[in-house]
C-alpha cells in the first residue's frame, strides 16, 4: 500500500540522515561540541492533520539531510526529533514541555494547524523555547503571540488572501460568493478578502459558512446568489473532494467563475474521479504543484530531494500526492532556524535568545537552494515571511500558473512589534 | 481508626506524595503533574455524576468548557481580573450544570446519555457560531494579565504547580467528605435502586439535579483551571472526545471511588506518553491496553485495590 | 434560488443522508436491542467498510460498476466477520457488561482507527460510483400563460443519489422480512425479549450475539460502501455516523425497528430542511436541539414503550 512505502522512506531517509551524520562525524570535530542540534519537530501523526504531517515529515527529514550534508550547523549535526501531537491543542502543548525538558531540544518547528499553534505557543514562550512554525496562520503577525514564536517559512493567511483579490477582481469578476468552513481559519478568508475585494472594486455578494463536521454540501449552494460572478471557495478536511464534485454537479453546465485555495484539493490528485468540473478554475497555491514551462532549478533540486516528481506526486507512487503548496515552509524554515543560529554563533538554550534577535533581524530571504520555491522577505517585528503567490488554472488536468502576485501585493500595516518584548 | 479518619488520611497522603513527587521527578514529569491534577478535578466531577450517582453522561466537555470559556471570554473580551474571571467559570459550569440537568434528568439510561450527548454537541456548534468572539476552534491566548493572582504569575512552573495543587486538594477532601456525607449516601443509594430511595422519601430528582450541578461546577472549575494554568482557551476542549475522556478516566480508575479518577488520568496520560516514545502507532497500543484492562481489571485499578482495602471511598 | 426549489433540493439531499443513516442506524439498533451493550466502535466499522470498498475497487480493473457490486458484496462480509470475531475475543468474556463494554469498544475504535492508518494512510479516496448522470430537476411556476414548467438554476440530482434511496429502501424491506418472516429472526426476537429464558429453551444466545454484532457491523459497512462513491474513505469518518446513528436508535424508540426508520427519517430531513431557513451553524444548533427535545418530552423515543 502506498502510505506504507512513504512512512519506511522517511524512516529511512531519517536513518540514512543520522548514519550520514555519524559517518561524517570526522567533519564536526573541529566545533566545540560535537553534540547534535536538536530540533523537535511537532507532527501532525495523527488525527485530522495526518495527510499534511506526513508530508511536513518528508520535507524536514529532506532538508535536514541537505543542512548535515553540508557540515550541520556551526559544525554540528542537526537532530530532527519528533513527537506526534494528534493534532490536539492540548497534546500539542505537552509535546513542547516534551521538547524543552525531556528531549532537551535547542528549538520546535513544524506545527501546521492553527489551533495547535495557539494552544503550544504559550507554554513556548513559558518554557523560553524558540517556536518555528509552519502554519500559515494570521495568529503570528497579529501579536496574539509572543516573542519566542516565529513564523519565517511560509506566508500568512492575511497576506496571502489580499494578494489574490486584485487578479479575482479584475480577470474574473467583481461579484463574488464566498464558501468557507465556519471556523476561525475560514473566517480570516472572510474578513480579510472582504476588504481586500472591497478595496479592487468589487464585492461579496454572499457568504456561506459551513458548518465543520459537514459531510454533504449541495443544499448549501441554493444560497448562491444568481448574480454572482465568482465562486470563493477554501474547504478543508477530508470532505473537501465531496463539497467540490457536489459543487460541480449543482451547477451542471453553467457555471460561474471558480478560484479556490489549493488547501481544498491538498494530497488529493487534481484528475481525481468526479474532479473533472474542475477543468477552468483557477487556485490559489502558495507553490505550483506541478512543475511549470519556467521552472528553476532550485525548484527542481527541491523536488528530488523530498522524492516528489513533476506532478507533485511521490516519486514511488504516482498515487500518493503531496501537500506541495504548504510543505516548503519546513525547508525554508530549517534554512532560517540554521541561518539565524550562524549569525548568533548559537552554542547552546542560553544563546536563544541572541538566536530569535538573529532571525528578527533577517529580511530579505532570496529565492535558491534555502529558498528553492520562492524568494521571500521577512519582517522581524511581526515574526512573519512574505512570499510570492500564485494563481493557477486547470487546463487539461494542469495546473498552470497564470498568475504571480508579488511579495508587495501581499504586505499590510504591522500590527505588533514583537521586538519591544521582553525575553 | 474511623473510616472517615483512614479517608482524609488517605487523602491527604496522596496530597503529600503528589508534593515529594513534584520535588523530585526530573523537570518534563513534575511539570506534568499540575495537568494531571487539572485533569484529575474533572474526573472527579464527572465521578460524582457517573460513579456515585449512576448517571453516565456524553456530555460532560460543556461543562468544561463553559467553565474555560467562563474565565477565558470574560477575562479576553471584558478585562475581568483573574479571580472574578475564575470565580464565573466555577458559576458557568454550575448553572450550565442546572438547566442541562433540569431538562436531561426528565430522562434516564441511554436517553440521558443522548440528551447530553447532544447538549454538549449544540454548545460545541455555538462557541464555533459565534467565532467572532470565540475565535472558533482556533481559540485564543489568554491574556498574561488574567493569569495573575493576588500578585502571584501562575504560568511560572512552581506557581502552576501550587495552584493546581491547592485547587485538587480542596476538591479532592471536599469530595471525600461528601460520599461519606447524608447526601453522598443518599446519592449511591439512588445509584443502587432508586425505586427504593424514593420510597423512603428521598425527592431523587432533586439529589439528582443537585449532582448535576455540582459535577457541573467541578468541571467548569477544571476547565477554567485549565485555561488559568496553561493560557490557551480553544473549542477542541468542547468537541466529543474531552466528553468520553473523564467516562474513561473514571472506570479505568475505577468508578465511585475518590482517587480513581486521578488513578485513572495518570494512568491514561503515561500510557499515552509512554507508548508514542515508542512508536507513532500509539494509539494501537493504547486501544490494547484498554481492551486488555477491561478483560482483566474489571473494577478499575482502584477498584483491585479496594479488594484488598475495603474502606476505601 | 427560489423557496420551492431550495426547499425540494434540501428535501432530496435530506432523503440521502437519511437512506444511508437508517442502514447505519438499523445495525446499531439490531445490536442495541438483542445484546443491550452500546458499541462505541459502530463508527469504525462504517469507516472499515467505506475504505474495504475503495481496496476492492482499486483491484479490478474496467467498468467502475464491477468493483462497485465486488465492494458491495465483500466489504459487509469482512467487515462483520471482524465483528463476530471480537465479540468472541473481547465482549463475550466481558459478560456484556455495559460500561466495560463501553471501554473495551473505545480500545476497538482506537485499533481500528490505527490500524486503517498505518496501511490506508491519512488521506481522502474516491471510489468512482457505477453511474452517474446528473439529473436536472422540473419545478413548477406560474406565468402569465398560467403554470408553466421550467428548470431551476441549480435543481439537481444525481443517478446515484437517486440509486442511494432506493437501495437502502429494498436492504431496510428485506431486513424487515428477514426479522419477522425467518426462523432466524424468530430466534433473535426470542433471544431480544428474554435472553434466560431463550437460553433455557435450547437457543444458543451465544452464537446468536455474534451472528448479531457481525450483522449489525455488516450494515454499517454496506452503508459505507453505497456512500463511498458520494463521500470520500477516510480514516477518521466514522465519528459522524455512529454519534448520528447512536442519535436515531434512541429518538425512534429501543428495538423498535420501525422507530429508527422513521428517526432517520426526521434527523437527515430536518437537517437539510432547516438549513433553508438559518445560517448554516444556526441550523445544526437548532436541529441538534429540537432532537434532544423530542427526547427530553417522550424519553421512551418516537415508538418506543413508555416504562413501567
Amino acid at each position: 500500500m502506498p502510505l506504507t512505502k512513504i512512512d519506511r522512506r522517511s524512516t529511512l531517509l531519517g536513518l540514512g540522515a543520522s548514519a550520514g551524520a555519524l559517518a561524517m562525524g570526522t567533519r564536526f570535530t573541529h566545533a566545540q561540541s560535537a553534540a547534535p542540534i536538536k530540533i523537535g519537530f511537532q507532527k501532525h501523526a495523527t488525527g485530522i492533520g495526518a495527510a499534511y504531517g506526513r508530508w511536513y515529515d518528508a520535507t524536514t527529514q529532506a532538508a535536514a539531510a541537505r543542512i548535515n550534508e553540508m557540515g550541520g550547523i556551526n559544525g554540528r549535526p542537526l537532530e530532527i526529533v519528533i513527537e506526534d501531537d494528534g493534532t490536539d491543542p492540548k497534546r500539542g502543548a505537552e509535546v513542547l514541555e516534551k521538547f524543552a525538558s525531556q528531549h532537551e531540544c535547542d528549538v520546535a518547528f513544524g506545527t501546521l494547524f492553527s489551533h495547535v499553534v495557539i494552544g503550544s505557543a504559550p507554554r513556548a514562550g513559558e518554557l523560553k523555547l524558540p517556536y518555528f512554525v509552519v502554519s500559515e496562520g494570521h495568529h503570528v503577525a497579529s501579536g496574539m503571540l509572543n516573542r519566542y514564536t516565529l513564523q519565517p517559512g511560509i506566508t500568512d493567511v492575511k497576506s496571502q488572501v489580499q494578494s489574490m483579490a486584485p487578479f479575482v477582481a479584475n480577470n474574473l469578476g467583481k461579484k463574488v460568493t464566498m464558501i468557507y468552513p465556519d471556523f476561525a481559519f475560514g473566517h480570516d478568508h472572510r474578513d480579510y478578502f472582504s476588504a481586500a475585494i472591497a478595496a479592487q472594486g468589487g464585492e461579496v455578494v454572499a457568504k456561506i459558512a459551513i458548518p465543520p463536521t459537514e459531510t454533504s454540501f449541495t443544499r448549501y449552494f441554493p444560497q448562491i446568489p444568481r448574480e454572482t460572478e465568482v465562486i470563493y471557495h477554501v474547504m478543508v478536511g477530508p470532505a473537501v473532494l465531496t463539497f467540490v464534485k457536489e459543487m460541480g454537479e449543482f451547477f451542471g453546465p453553467s457555471r460561474p467563475e471558480i478560484f479556490g485555495f489549493i488547501d481544498s484539493l491538498e494530497a488529493v490528485a487534481i484528475d481525481s474521479p468526479g474532479l473533472e468540473f474542475l477543468e477552468g478554475t483557477y487556485f490559489w497555491e502558495g507553490a505550483p504543484r506541478h512543475a511549470q514551462a519556467n521552472q528553476t532549478e532550485y525548484d527542481a533540486a527541491f523536488r528530488a530531494a523530498v522524492g516528489v516528481d513533476d506532478r507533485g506526486a511521490s516519486v514511488d507512487d504516482p498515487r500518493d500526492i503531496s501537500t506541495y503548496a504548504h510543505m516548503f515552509g519546513c525547508w525554508d524554515t530549517l534554512n532560517v532556524i540554521k541561518a539565524g543560529m550562524e549569525a548568533s554563533g548559537y552554542r547552546g538554550p542560553g544563546d536563544r535568545a541572541a538566536l530569535i534577535e538573529a532571525v528578527e533581524a533577517m529580511t530579505d530571504m532570496p529565492l535558491g537552494m534555502d529558498h528553492p520555491t520562492g524568494a521571500k522577505l521577512f519582517n522581524g517585528k511581526t515574526h512573519q515571511a512574505f512570499g510570492e503567490q500564485h494563481i493557477s488554472r486547470v487546463e487539461d488536468g494542469n495546473l498552470v500558473v497564470v498568475h504571480t502576485a508579488s511579495i508587495e501585493d501581499g504586505l499590510y500595516e504591522d500590527e505588533v512589534d514583537y521586538t519591544t518584548q521582553s525575553f | 481508626m474511623t473510616d472517615r479518619l483512614r479517608t482524609d488520611l488517605l487523602h491527604l497522603g496522596v496530597i503529600a506524595a503528589l508534593v515529594v513527587l513534584f520535588l523530585t521527578l526530573p523537570t518534563y514529569y513534575a511539570g506534568n503533574l499540575s495537568r494531571i491534577m487539572v485533569l484529575a478535578i474533572y474526573a472527579i466531577g464527572y465521578n460524582l455524576l457517573f460513579g456515585y450517582t449512576g448517571l453516565l453522561s456524553l456530555g460532560h466537555a460543556m461543562f468544561f468548557a463553559a467553565g474555560m470559556y467562563g474565565y477565558g471570554l470574560t477575562a479576553q473580551l471584558a478585562g475581568v481580573p483573574a479571580l472574578p474571571a475564575f470565580a464565573l467559570g466555577i458559576l458557568a459550569g454550575a448553572a450550565l450544570g442546572l438547566v442541562v440537568g433540569a431538562l436531561a434528568l426528565r430522562t434516564a439510561g441511554v436517553a440521558f446519555m443522548i440528551v447530553t450527548l447532544m447538549f454538549a454537541q449544540a454548545a460545541y456548534l455555538t462557541i464555533l457560531h459565534f467565532g467572532t468572539y470565540t475565535r472558533g476552534d482556533e481559540g485564543f491566548v489568554v491574556p498574561s494579565e488574567a493569569r495573575i493572582v493576588f500578585g502571584i504569575d501562575l504560568s511560572g512552573e512552581t506557581e502552576r504547580f501550587a495552584a493546581a495543587l491547592i485547587l485538587f486538594a480542596l476538591v479532592l477532601l471536599a469530595t471525600g467528605r461528601l460520599v461519606r456525607s447524608r447526601l453522598g449516601r443518599t446519592l449511591v443509594a439512588i445509584r443502587e435502586n432508586e425505586e427504593r430511595t424514593r420510597m423512603l422519601g428521598y425527592d431523587a430528582t432533586r439529589l439528582k439535579l443537585i449532582a448535576i450541578t455540582l459535577s457541573g461546577a467541578l468541571s467548569g472549575l477544571a476547565g477554567a483551571a485549565y485555561a488559568l494554568l496553561f493560557g490557551y482557551v480553544g473549542a477542541s476542549f468542547a468537541a466529543v472526545p474531552y466528553s468520553i475522556f473523564p467516562l474513561l478516566w473514571v472506570l479505568l480508575g475505577g468508578a465511585g471511588t475518590t482517587i480513581g479518577p486521578l488513578i485513572g488520568v495518570f494512568f491514561m496520560f503515561y500510557l499515552i506518553d509512554t507508548a508514542s516514545g515508542i512508536t507513532l502507532a500509539y494509539l494501537l497500543i493504547v486501544g490494547v491496553a484498554l481492551v486488555l484492562l477491561t478483560l482483566f481489571a474489571p473494577q478499575g485499578i482502584a477498584g483491585l485495590i479496594k479488594r484488598r482495602l475495603p474502606w476505601l471511598p | 434560488m427560489e423557496f420551492g426549489p431550495h426547499l425540494l433540493l434540501a428535501v432530496l439531499e435530506g432523503l440521502v443522508t437519511a437512506s444511508i443513516l437508517s442502514l447505519t442506524a438499523m445495525g446499531l439498533s439490531l445490536v442495541f436491542g438483542v445484546m443491550r451493550v452500546v458499541n462505541v466502535a459502530h463508527g469504525e466499522a462504517f469507516m472499515l467498510g467505506a475504505v474495504l470498498a475503495w481496496w476492492v475497487t482499486g483491484l479490478v480493473a474496467g467498468h467502475p460498476a464491477v468493483g462497485f457490486v465486488l465492494a458491495a458484496l465483500t466489504a459487509p462480509l469482512i467487515v462483520g466477520a471482524l465483528a463476530a470475531a471480537s465479540d468472541r475475543l473481547v465482549l463475550k468474556r466481558l459478560n456484556y457488561d455495559p460500561d466495560r463494554t463501553i471501554v473495551a469498544t473505545i480500545g476497538l475504535l482506537y485499533i481500528a482507527q490505527q490500524t486503517t492508518l498505518m496501511t490506508f494512510g491519512p488521506d481522502a479516496r474516491p471510489v468512482e460510483p457505477p453511474f452517474n448522470q446528473r439529473i436536472a430537476l422540473p419545478w413548477l411556476e406560474r406565468t402569465e400563460e398560467g403554470w408553466t414548467w421550467f428548470y431551476p438554476w441549480g435543481l439537481s440530482i444525481t443517478s446515484y443519489k437517486l440509486f442511494v434511496i432506493a437501495a437502502a429502501a429494498a436492504i431496510l424491506v428485506a431486513i424487515w422480512l428477514v426479522i419477522t418472516r425467518t426462523r432466524a429472526g424468530l430466534l433473535m426476537r426470542a433471544t431480544q425479549q428474554d435472553s434466560e429464558t431463550a437460553q433455557a429453551f435450547g437457543i444458543p444466545v451465544g452464537t446468536v450475539y455474534s451472528v448479531v454484532f457481525g450483522i449489525g457491523a455488516a450494515l454499517a459497512a454496506l452503508g459505507a460502501v453505497l456512500v463511498v462513491p458520494i463521500q470520500q474513505a477516510h480514516y477518521l469518518m466514522g465519528g459522524e455516523p455512529l454519534l448520528l446513528s447512536f442519535i436515531v436508535v434512541i429518538i425512534g424508540g429501543l428495538g423498535s425497528l420501525p422507530g429508527t426508520v422513521i428517526a432517520a427519517l426526521l434527523i437527515g430531513l430536518s437537517d437539510g430542511i432547516i438549513s433553508v431557513f438559518f445560517s448554516p451553524t444556526l441550523a445544526k444548533i437548532i436541529a441538534t436541539l429540537l432532537v434532544a427535545m423530542v427526547l427530553v418530552f417522550r424519553p421512551q423515543g418516537l415508538l418506543g414503550k413508555a416504562q413501567t
